[in-house]
């Protein structure tokens, strides 16, 4: 598989290349996710919404004070990847949004994998459906790479 | 020649002073390891929420990955909650517990 890079610093800005297939593929995603937002409590999400404290009682104070707080900037986040998926430039506000949106999608997708050490990508079938959402998973993985690089501020580019 | 004196009873008030106590010590927050989050994305999430530098960020990041947690940050409670919601906001694994 050839590989550009679809994502690169600019400056104060972050210039994005995505061909039509990504910008499919990304959206699906989204179409995936966004709907599971309106359930925090599905244990799909469980990444998404971890305990703050080890106590019961001081969890639930934590989660009635923040939960709707992480929603709505979760779907924020989400909506500005979506409204952006063509543009060939991010301004630092929307790449981070993106960041996060892309960590989002990659916890949930690693969560239903069960994910647990270093993905091992050599035996894997695209012909089934855990091969599929491994190679998803792993393209992920790589953009986020690349936007964490384009916002490094000490990447000494 | 020594006399023992026994002590006079002084009212015990030890119990607010601990509860005191327990107040006022700190809060940490402990960012523990995951097999999701990206070495480089958690190293940048550190840089952006708390103005660590990128050597200091690294350093947190690769206590997190070797020793499976480390400390961040630390304050009285609200800061610390504060924290672990900005830190949940960006997809990692923190909590709090008082020091």
């Amino acid at each position: 598989m050839l590989f550009h890079r679809q994502i690169r610093g600019d400056g104060d800005r972050v210039r994005l290349s995505l061909n039509a297939g990504e910008q499919l593929l990304l959206r699906d995603l989204l179409d995936q996710l966004e709907p599971l937002l309106a359930d925090p409590d599905d244990p799909a999400l469980r990444r998404l919404f971890p305990p703050a404290y080890s106590d019961d009682e001081s969890d639930e104070q934590y989660r009635s004070l923040v939960r709707d707080q992480l929603v709505t900037g979760r779907a924020k986040a989400l909506a500005t990847m979506r409204a952006t998926l063509g543009s060939d430039t991010l301004d630092l506000e929307q790449a981070d949004a993106w960041l996060r949106a892309l960590n989002d999608l990659r916890l949930v997708l690693g969560t239903r994998l069960e994910v647990s050490e270093e993905v091992d990508y050599e035996d894997l079938d695209v012909e089934e459906p855990r091969g599929r959402d491994l190679a998803v998973y792993g393209y992920l993985a790589w953009l986020q790479e690349q936007l964490v690089d384009a916002l490094q501020p000490a990447s000494g580019r | 020649m020594s006399t023992i004196v026994a002590p006079a009873e002084v009212e015990v008030s030890e119990p607010s002073i601990e509860e005191e106590w327990e107040h006022d010590r700190p809060w940490v927050v402990i960012v523990w390891n995951d097999p999701i989050n990206l070495m480089s994305y958690v190293t940048l999430v550190f840089q952006k929420l708390f103005g660590y530098s990128l050597a200091q960020a690294t350093k947190l990041m690769l206590q997190v990955h070797n020793e499976g947690k480390a400390v961040v940050s630390s304050g009285n409670r609200e800061k610390s909650e504060l924290d672990v919601s900005r830190l949940h906001a960006h997809g990692l694994w923190a909590t709090m517990q008082q020091d």
